[in-house]
């Protein structure tokens, strides 16, 4: 990604979008509106002062909710350019109306511009590589999978971040569920702290304790003052919060990191209702976090309920089997019918076994999903700007034997934005778009479609 | 941490009065950074301690932790810590070089500063990562690296690349459908290729088969249509029926004899590509194979092409050969040939019977799931077996324990076909020593980086596509064979050739006595033997060369030396290590 951005032949156009195509191979005109970040890229050093002092805390969905971040951030650490960018709706001063200002009061190299508009960019290029990727199927559609409903059921996107050293978990599988009771937790000791900060100025005020107060007030024998009536509440309030904090504080005392593990594939994908098609890679997904969590923590045992485990490249079935033999992962042949939960919060697997020809169930701590790999949202709108058509599953639209050529002339795309294949195929077919782009260009002309 | 064995102790013995701590180079100014990769190596080691201690070492000005410092804002801080504080030595601790030593030794040099003045200590792969649970133990090693680091950064000299002329020409070995389409590619962008197939027609495995899917078209129109635009092509120069007798030399200089029919001809390529295929396993002894009655997917497509299939009841076996003790591999497209041919018998004959007997279905992707489905929907059936209960084909029929009925079925059969794997061509070893590039187990070609070269070896100038590489679809085969070609391009295109100069140097040329031992073995043959006024001395091919060091080990009077790997540098190190 460095190397990309660093390369003296590559014009990064980050945060940007393309508006208008006009030409054709060997001579394209490209409109792109480049948008405003409020940050400007070239004098912004990435320091990251302004994120540490913004006071707007959102969701991140870097690390898909699972953490939070500042209005003004770095979509992730290791990010190129590496510049900030301010999300205007989050933002005080852009957003909200309000004066606030600290970021560009922190910038030491004068970077953060709340004036800064978008820019229209207009580039002519001979021949034009699509790689716009995928989006992760959203399994909130497929309610008995309870995805939403059921907090320890994670998508196996979110299930990375949790997996992941930088993450939002430091990479140790706390369940959502205890993420929840800690936030919750959080809150109420945050409310009572505040409350016994105001308490015990009152009661410095009217030097005596609490207790003592309570048990005049209630007698009606502690006289008339403007803060009785507020203390009362107050403390009232207080002894209701410590009553409700000590079950969950013992509920967190007593909570353990996820270590039976099932893996549910084939959601959304291979299933008529929502994509016919097989994902491609997330059978060797599941089978990688499942031995990542436990190389982790060697007790966590994970069921991959599939219906073919599709490990067909280079080393992939020799994995699987390592998988099964020293990372205690069972292969379940079997769709998953339903996921329904304890009181415990803890996700239970309905499942037909077509090994016994029963339908069974099994409880576990933590549910993944291997989520299918579907079209970009923008996909179709991108397609009427280029003037391209998509295949039946609304990927980008390819011939088996020309493989990189969409369906408009100079127009190539490799990745998933083709349909769904993991990274080694990816990387191989960015270098296939770029040797079709070069051959275009270099024979100006001379070729149109096709690539045999 | 137990470090210091008494025989260490003994063998360092000549300078057991030396103090490494105490040698303080003169003009010698080096900075250190110590990155925390995020938590990756903040997260299990105290890195502001570390910092601290850097800053103890001796020549050390200038030390800075950073969040990530491959990130810009660190790469800033190097640069602006080389002009501010004067630096001319700096060492990273931080990951593997193998990732960031070039962006850490392009940014010394963005700053001025000579790339070779920069030395990398990893202190996340082998350090952090291995050490999660033992923090303190952890933190004295990342200490140790860094003090040994800065002990040869003080002795580190500046280096300039080395450069060399390309050789604009491209030599593509195999003549299938992934060497033809990489020799077009390369042809189409003004490149000369010659293109050498070792039987007497291109087309590869390709020429035995029918219809391919999901195109629907057939194999020998595609193989014509390549074929034609080879042979037309002003740019290609096509050897059929030629192998490869002898292949020397390096990136932008290989000398390349090939032999058609016993005449030799010799000519010069800057690259190469590897395309030569896969071979179809032939089943002898598994399921009664005998050719007739019990053939393989490919002899079927032979049935296909002569118009001589008329069976109605066939059973189709997979993973014969494949995925079991011997090959463990999964071959990735017998599922899909399957598949393929199952729907050609239902076309051809709604009527016929079609059972795939099989262990997953490996129909990935979109198209070749549709192929699943629609094969489906034409009545093909389907049924699953385990690898411990396997099918059992009689005269008449296969019996083949049902999952889900929980009995054994007896199917009717009038041909089985067997779904084997593709195996590795048989010359690969000989090619792979020829070129000395890599195979893995199963005696394919094995890429540089699975992840982010797959098209590349590990030797430069050398790429792989298609079977050579692992079973691939048609689509895939395409795909690759136009990626090879591109990555092929870019040492092309560019013209000449930089090479990192951390080489092999005759050092000491008056004591090399031309013994010729280091130059047998050179795994990269970067060495020779030359005669020159002072007698018999080895020379160093630069561009050839790796930096593996072998030589300079195996040299027994020191003649030769590693650019920035030194005997001298080493030793620092090894002093600095003892000195802690």
């Amino acid at each position: 990604m460095l190397d990309a951005g660093r390369h003296s032949n590559i014009n990064l156009l980050a945060y940007s979008e393309v508006e208008e195509v006009e030409g054709e191979v060997g001579s394209f005109k490209v409109k792109v509106r480049k948008k405003a970040r409020y940050v400007n890229e070239d004098l912004c050093t990435g320091c990251g002062a302004c994120v540490e002092k913004c006071p707007s805390t959102v969701e991140d969905e870097f690390n898909i909710g699972l953490g939070e971040r500042k209005a003004i951030y770095k979509y992730f650490p290791q990010g190129i350019p590496s510049t900030h960018c301010i999300d205007a709706e989050n933002c005080r001063q852009l957003g909200q109306g309000k004066k606030c200002g600290i970021c560009a009061k922190v910038c030491q190299a004068g970077a953060v511009d709340y004036e800064q508009q978008d820019q229209l960019v207009d580039l002519e290029v001979g021949a034009i590589v699509l790689a716009t990727g995928y989006d992760v199927f959203d399994p909130s559609v497929i309610p008995e999978y309870g995805y939403g409903r059921i907090d320890n059921v994670v998508t196996a996107m979110e299930f990375e971040r949790l997996l992941s050293a930088s993450g939002p978990t430091h990479g140790h599988l706390d369940r959502p569920s205890e993420l929840a009771l800690r936030a919750e937790i959080a809150v109420l000791d945050k409310d009572l702290k505040k409350a016994t900060r105001q308490i015990e100025k009152l009661e410095e005020k009217h030097g005596k304790k609490t207790s003592k107060f309570l048990k005049e007030f209630k007698a009606g024998k502690a006289g008339e003052d403007g803060d009785f009536e507020r203390w009362a509440t107050l403390a009232e309030k207080a002894a209701d919060t410590e009553k409700n904090l000590a079950p969950l504080k013992k509920r967190e005392a007593a909570a353990q990191t996820a270590r039976k593990l099932a893996f549910i594939q084939c959601v959304g994908s291979r299933d008529f209702r929502f994509n016919r098609f097989c994902s491609s890679y997330c059978c060797m997904h599941s089978v990688k976090e499942a031995m990542i969590a436990h190389e982790h923590d060697n007790e966590t045992t994970s069921s991959i309920f599939c219906m073919d485990l599709r490990a067909v490249g280079r080393g992939f079935e020799e994995y699987k089997l390592r998988g099964g033999k020293t990372a205690n992962i069972l292969y379940v042949r079997g769709r998953v019918a339903e996921i329904t939960e304890d009181k415990a919060h803890n996700p239970i697997v309905w499942y037909e076994s077509t090994t016994s020809r029963r339908v069974e169930h099994e409880t576990f701590d933590m549910v993944v999903l291997a989520t299918a790999c579907v079209p970009s949202a923008a996909t179709p709108k991108l397609a009427e700007l280029l003037g391209l058509e998509l295949e039946e599953n609304g990927f980008f639209k390819t011939d088996p034997l020309a493989p990189l050529d969409t369906t408009r002339a100079g127009i190539f795309v490799c990745g998933c934005a083709q349909g769904p294949m993991d990274i080694p195929e990816s990387v191989a077919q960015a270098s296939s778009a770029a040797a079709r782009a070069a051959e275009v260009v270099s024979m100006a002309g001379e070729v149109a479609v096709g690539g045999s | 941490m137990k470090r210091r064995s008494p025989r260490l102790r003994i063998a360092a013995s000549p300078c057991h009065s030396f103090k490494w701590g105490m040698k303080l180079a003169k003009d010698i100014r080096i900075g250190v950074f110590v990155c925390d990769c995020g938590s990756n190596i903040a997260g299990y080691l105290d890195c502001p301690s570390i910092a601290e201690y850097a800053e103890t070492l001796p020549n050390v000005v200038f030390v800075k932790e950073n969040l990530y410092t491959c990130s810009e804002a660190g790469i800033n801080e190097i640069k602006d810590a080389i002009k501010d504080e004067n630096l001319n030595r700096v060492v990273v601790a931080s990951c593997s070089p193998r990732t960031h030593e070039p962006l850490f030794r392009e940014s010394c040099a963005e700053a001025g500063l000579n790339p070779y003045l920069f030395e990398m200590v990893n202190i996340r792969d082998q350090c952090s990562w291995v050490h999660m649970q033992e923090r303190e133990e952890g933190n004295e090693k990342a200490k140790d690296l860094i003090r040994m680091g800065v002990a040869k950064a003080t002795l580190l000299q500046p280096q300039e690349p080395i450069q060399s002329e390309m050789d604009p020409k491209s030599l593509v070995i195999g003549g299938g459908i992934s060497g033809m389409t990489s020799a077009l590619a390369l042809a189409n962008r003004g490149y000369q290729v010659y293109l050498i197939e070792k039987t007497k027609d291109l087309g590869g495995l390709l020429r035995n088969l029918s219809k391919l899917a999901p195109s629907n078209i057939d194999a020998k129109e595609l193989i014509a249509k390549q074929v034609e635009a080879v042979k037309n092509h002003k740019n290609i120069q096509l050897f059929t029926s030629s192998t490869i007798k002898e292949i020397q030399g390096y990136i932008g200089h290989y000398d390349v004899t090939v032999s058609t029919n016993g005449t030799e001809e010799k000519f010069g390529v800057g690259v190469i590509i590897i395309a030569t295929g896969a071979r179809v396993f032939k089943p002898e002894g598994f399921f009664n194979y005998d050719g007739k009655r019990v053939i393989t997917q490919f002899e079927l497509e032979a049935l296909f092409k002569s118009k001589k299939f008329k069976s109605k009841n066939v059973v189709m076996i997979q993973c014969v050969g494949a995925r079991d003790e011997e090959r463990k591999y999964c071959s990735r497209i017998c599922c899909l040939t399957a598949i393929k041919n199952g729907i050609a018998i239902k076309e051809q004959n709604p009527e016929a019977k079609v059972h795939i007997l099989y262990r997953d279905i490996q129909a990935y992707g979109t198209e070749n799931e549709a192929l699943y489905q629609r094969s489906k929907q034409l009545g093909v059936r389907y049924i699953k077996y385990d690898q411990e209960k396997p099918p059992e084909v009689l005269d008449n029929t296969v019996k083949v324990y049902h999952h889900l009925l929980g009995r054994e079925l007896e199917l009717e059969q009038d041909l089985v076909v067997l779904s084997t794997p593709l195996i590795a061509g048989e010359d690969n070893e000989e090619l792979s020593k020829l070129l000395r590039v890599t195979l893995d187990e199963n005696k394919f070609f094995l890429e540089s980086h699975v992840k982010l070269k797959p098209l590349d070896f590990a030797t430069d100038g050398v790429y792989l596509c298609g079977n050579a590489h692992y079973p691939a679809t048609i689509r895939e085969a395409i795909s690759q064979a136009l990626g090879a070609a591109s990555r092929a391009s870019i040492p092309l295109a560019k013209g000449t050739m930089t090479v990192e100069p951390i080489v092999s140097v005759l050092a000491d040329e008056e004591a090399c006595r031309g013994c010729g031992l280091c130059v047998a073995l050179c795994p990269y043959g970067a060495l020779e033997i030359a005669q020159t006024e002072k007698g018999r001395k080895v020379r160093v091919i630069p561009v050839a060369c790796k930096g593996c060091g072998i030589c300079a080990a195996t040299c027994y009077v020191h003649a030769l030396s590693i650019n920035s790997y030194t005997d001298q540098q080493v030793e620092e190190q090894i002093r600095a290590f003892l000195s802690g």
